[in-house]
C-alpha cells in the first residue's frame, strides 16, 4: 500500500476540568480521545461510529486541526501537522475541509449563498479560471442546486438544500479529505438519502477521501469502505465494512448492531440489551473501558487495557480490542442472548 | 410497591369496561389550520384513524407532515386564537374537539399523557424530578404530599431508574439523556393514562438507549394496557414497537394498515420512497439509495389533487389529470388502505419490482 493520505497515531485529547471556589485550578480532565490510531487512504471513506460522548466528533476536529491534540501525531500526506503553526498549516488547510451537522447554524445568515461558497477561495487567494463566481455557479450545479440561486440567503432554503450549500463550500477548494461530522442526521429521511447519494457521487467523481462521522450504523455501512467503532474515547474495533458488519468480534460492536431497529430484521437475531449508561469520561473505567457494561467481563478486563490487534479468524486489517472476543458472526446469538442479555454462553455462539 | 401499580391499573381497567362498543380513540375528519402572517397553513387535512386499547399506532412522516399537530390537537394544546379545528376526536364517549378547557385539563396528564422528544426542555430545571412527577399525581388524584412522593419513587423504580429513593430528589440536569427520557415516561404514566402519546421519544437518544426506551414502553404497555400513539420518522422504530401504522404526508393519511401490511406490502408511492430512502444493515452494498425526489410541499398552498404528485414517479401511469385534479381518498374504509389513484394490481406489481431491486442479490 502506498503512503496513506492521513495517518493518525496515538492521538489523545484531554479537556481540562476546572474547579475551586476562588482560584480556578485544574481538578481533572475529560478523556475525550485516548490513543487513537487511524489511517485514511486517498479516495477512501472511513466511517467513525459510536454513541454520543465517545469522542468521534473530537477526533474529527483534531484531524481538521480545529483542536490542539494533547498527545500523538497527525500526518497528512507524510507531513507532520500535529502542532503545525498557522503559517505552516496555510497550504494544508484547503486540502482538509469539514461538513457540519447542523445546516442552520453552520451558514452565516447574513451572507448570500454566493459569498458563503466564495469565502474559502477568497481566504486562500485562489482564482479559478473564469473567475470565482463562475466556479461557485459550477459548484452549485454539482451539488444539485440552481446556479441562479447565487444571490439568495440561507433562510430561503430548506434543511436539505442548506446542507448542499455546506457541501459546495467544502468542495470549493478541491480538498483531498473531507471530515463530515454527522452530515445527514439533522435531515428528514427522504432528504437524508438524497444527500448520502450526493456524497457518494462526489466521492466517486472527485476521488475525495472522507472521514465520515455518524451515529447511524446503517448510513455508515452504506457510505464507508472501512469502519471504526469508538467507545469512550478509544477505538474498540476497526476493519473493512464487511468484516465489521458481518463478522464483528467486539461485544460492544455486537450490542450496537443488535440495537439498530430494523424493518426487516435478520431471522433469529436477538437483541442484546446493554444496561446502564456510558461511564463518565472524566474518570473512565480501568483496563477495558467497556467492561462496566460488558456481559463477558472478567478480572483481566479491569487490569489490562486490551490492545487493538488482529484476532485469529479476522480478515486482514480487522483489529479488535478485546480480551474475550465474540465469535465472528451476528446471526448465531439466537435465543441465547436472552431479554436480560447479560449472559451469552460460549457454546451457543459457536456456529 | 409493584403491587400497588397493578391494583391501580386493574381498577381503571374495570372502570373502562363499563362503556359501549366502538374504538377506544376515534379521530374523524380532523382538519387543523393555523392562521399565520403568510397565510393559512393546512397542517392536518381530513385525517381519520382509530386506536384500540393495549395497541400501539405508529404515525410516520417527515417534518411538516402534520403528525405532531395531530397529537397536540388530541391533547388540546393548540393555541385557540390562531388555530381552527374541525372534525371530531372521540376518547370513548368523550368528544375532545368541542370539550371545554376544564374538561381537557382534567383529562390531560390523567387519562391522556404525552412524552415529548426533548426531555431537557420538557422538564423544568428548577424542580426536582420527584416534585414534577408528584405534582401531576396530586393534581389529578388529590393525593397528599407524602403519598405523591411515594408514588413518584414507585414510578421511578418502574421505569428502571436505580436507587429511586435517592434520585427522586435530584434535578433533571443530574440525569443522562436516556435517564431523563425515563423520568418523562414516569411522569406521563403516573396517573395510569389510558392513552399515551409519544412524540419522537427516542430521536434524541443513542441506539442502545433507544432500544432500552422502546423495550420499556413495550413492557409498560403489557403491564398497564395503555394505548400508545408513537410518532416517529423512523420506520425501523415502528417495525419494532407498533401494531398499526399510519403514514402521513402533507397533513393527510396516505397509507394505513398493520405493520406487516404497510412495511412489507406497501401500496403508496410515498411509502415506497420512505422505505427506499432508508439504508438497512443488510441491504446490498454499493447500490445507491432510492430517495423520493424533490422536497416536501409548502402547507400554505398544498399541491392540487394528490399532494404527493409533484414528487411521484408514477403520475403518468394513471393519467396526470387524475393526480393533479382529484384528491384520492383513503380506501377501503377498513384494513389496509391507501390514498393513491394507481389501480391496486399496478401497485402490487410496482411494489414487488421495487422490493426486488432494493434487496438486490439477497433472497
Amino acid at each position: 500500500m502506498t503512503e496513506p493520505l492521513l495517518e493518525v497515531s496515538g492521538l489523545t485529547k484531554h479537556f481540562p476540568v476546572m474547579g475551586g471556589a476562588l482560584i480556578k485550578r485544574r481538578v481533572g480532565s475529560v478523556h475525550a480521545v485516548d490513543d487513537v490510531d487511524l489511517t485514511v487512504a486517498a479516495g477512501e471513506t472511513v466511517g467513525l461510529v459510536g454513541e454520543s460522548g465517545c469522542g468521534k466528533s473530537t477526533t474529527g476536529r483534531l484531524v481538521a486541526r480545529l483542536l490542539e491534540p494533547t498527545a500523538g501525531t497527525i500526518r497528512f500526506r507524510g507531513e507532520d501537522i500535529t502542532h503545525a503553526s498557522r503559517a505552516k498549516l496555510k497550504p494544508i488547510r484547503p486540502q482538509i475541509q469539514m461538513i457540519f451537522q447542523d445546516p442552520y447554524s453552520s451558514l452565516n445568515p447574513r451572507h448570500t449563498v454566493g459569498s458563503i461558497i466564495r469565502g474559502p477561495m477568497e481566504i486562500n487567494d485562489i482564482d479559478p479560471p473564469g473567475g470565482r463566481e463562475k466556479r461557485v455557479r459550477e459548484l452549485l450545479e454539482i451539488v444539485g442546486l440552481n446556479p441562479e440561486h447565487y444571490n439568495r440567503f440561507p433562510h430561503e432554503f430548506s434543511g436539505g438544500q442548506r446542507q448542499r450549500i455546506g457541501i459546495a463550500r467544502a468542495l470549493a477548494l478541491q480538498p483531498k479529505l473531507i471530515v463530515a461530522d454527522e452530515p445527514v442526521s439533522a435531515l428528514d429521511v427522504s432528504i437524508q438519502a438524497q444527500v448520502v447519494n450526493l456524497l457518494r457521487q462526489l466521492q466517486q467523481e472527485f476521488g475525495i477521501a472522507f472521514l465520515f462521522i455518524a451515529h447511524d450504523l446503517a448510513v455508515v455501512r452504506h457510505f464507508s469502505q472501512r469502519v471504526a467503532v469508538m467507545y469512550l474515547g478509544r477505538i474498540v474495533e476497526i476493519g473493512d465494512r464487511e468484516s465489521i458488519y458481518e463478522r464483528p468480534r467486539h461485544p460492544y460492536t455486537h450490542a450496537l448492531l443488535s440495537a439498530v431497529p430494523e424493518i426487516d430484521p435478520e431471522p433469529g437475531r436477538e437483541r442484546i440489551r446493554l444496561t446502564g449508561d456510558l461511564p463518565s469520561p472524566v474518570n473512565p473505567p480501568s483496563g477495558c473501558r467497556f467492561r462496566t457494561r460488558c456481559w463477558k467481563a472478567q478480572d483481566k478486563c479491569a487490569q489490562e487495557v486490551p490492545p487493538l490487534v488482529r484476532l485469529d479468524g479476522n480478515a486482514e486489517g480487522h483489529l479488535t480490542a478485546c480480551h474475550f472476543p465474540m465469535e465472528p458472526t451476528t446471526a448465531a446469538q439466537n435465543g441465547s442472548a436472552s431479554s436480560a442479555g447479560r449472559d451469552v454462553p460460549e457454546s451457543a455462539l459457536a456456529e | 410497591m409493584g403491587e400497588q401499580t397493578v391494583t391501580t391499573a386493574t381498577s381503571t381497567t374495570e372502570a373502562r369496561t363499563r362503556r359501549g362498543p366502538g374504538p377506544f380513540l376515534a379521530v374523524r375528519d380532523l382538519s387543523v389550520r393555523f392562521t399565520t402572517e403568510d397565510g393559512v397553513v393546512h397542517a392536518v387535512d381530513r385525517l381519520s384513524f382509530d386506536l384500540e386499547k393495549g395497541t400501539t399506532l405508529g404515525i410516520v412522516g417527515e417534518s411538516g407532515s402534520g403528525k405532531s399537530v395531530t397529537s397536540l390537537s388530541i391533547l388540546g394544546l393548540h393555541d385557540p386564537e390562531t388555530t381552527d379545528i374541525e372534525g371530531e376526536i372521540w376518547l370513548e364517549d368523550q368528544e375532545l374537539v368541542s370539550a371545554s378547557r376544564t374538561t381537557m385539563e382534567r383529562l390531560r396528564g390523567n387519562r391522556i399523557a404525552m412524552v415529548f422528544q426533548d426531555p431537557l426542555t420538557a422538564l423544568s430545571p428548577y424542580h426536582t424530578v420527584g416534585r414534577q412527577i408528584a405534582e401531576t399525581y396530586r393534581r389529578h388524584k388529590g393525593a397528599s404530599k407524602r403519598e405523591a412522593r411515594e408514588r413518584a419513587i414507585e414510578m421511578l423504580r418502574l421505569v428502571g431508574i436505580p436507587q429511586p429513593q435517592l434520585r427522586v430528589d435530584d434535578y433533571p440536569h443530574h440525569f443522562s439523556g436516556g435517564m431523563r427520557q425515563r423520568v418523562m415516561i414516569a411522569m406521563a404514566l403516573v396517573c395510569d393514562p389510558d392513552l399515551l402519546i409519544a412524540d419522537e421519544p427516542t430521536t434524541a437518544l443513542d441506539v442502545t438507549v433507544q432500544a432500552q426506551i422502546l423495550d420499556l414502553l413495550k413492557d409498560l404497555q403489557q403491564k398497564t394496557g395503555t394505548a400508545i400513539i408513537l410518532i416517529t420518522h423512523d420506520l425501523g422504530v415502528v417495525a419494532n414497537t407498533a401494531h398499526n401504522v399510519l403514514v402521513m404526508y402533507a397533513g393527510r393519511a396516505v397509507e394505513r394498515g398493520t405493520v406487516r401490511e404497510v412495511l412489507h406490502e406497501p401500496r403508496h408511492p410515498y411509502t415506497w420512497g420512505l422505505l427506499g430512502s432508508m439504508p438497512s444493515l443488510r441491504s446490498p452494498l454499493d447500490v445507491p439509495l432510492r430517495p423520493v425526489r424533490g422536497t416536501p410541499p409548502s402547507l400554505l398552498s398544498p399541491p392540487s389533487g394528490c399532494p404527493f404528485h409533484p414528487r411521484c414517479d408514477y403520475v403518468d401511469r394513471v393519467g396526470p389529470e387524475f393526480c393533479t385534479g382529484e384528491r384520492p381518498a383513503l380506501t377501503p374504509e377498513h384494513g389496509h388502505a391507501d390514498a393513491c389513484h394507481l389501480p391496486l394490481e399496478e401497485k402490487r406489481r410496482i411494489a414487488k419490482e421495487r422490493d426486488r431491486a432494493e434487496r438486490g442479490g439477497r433472497a
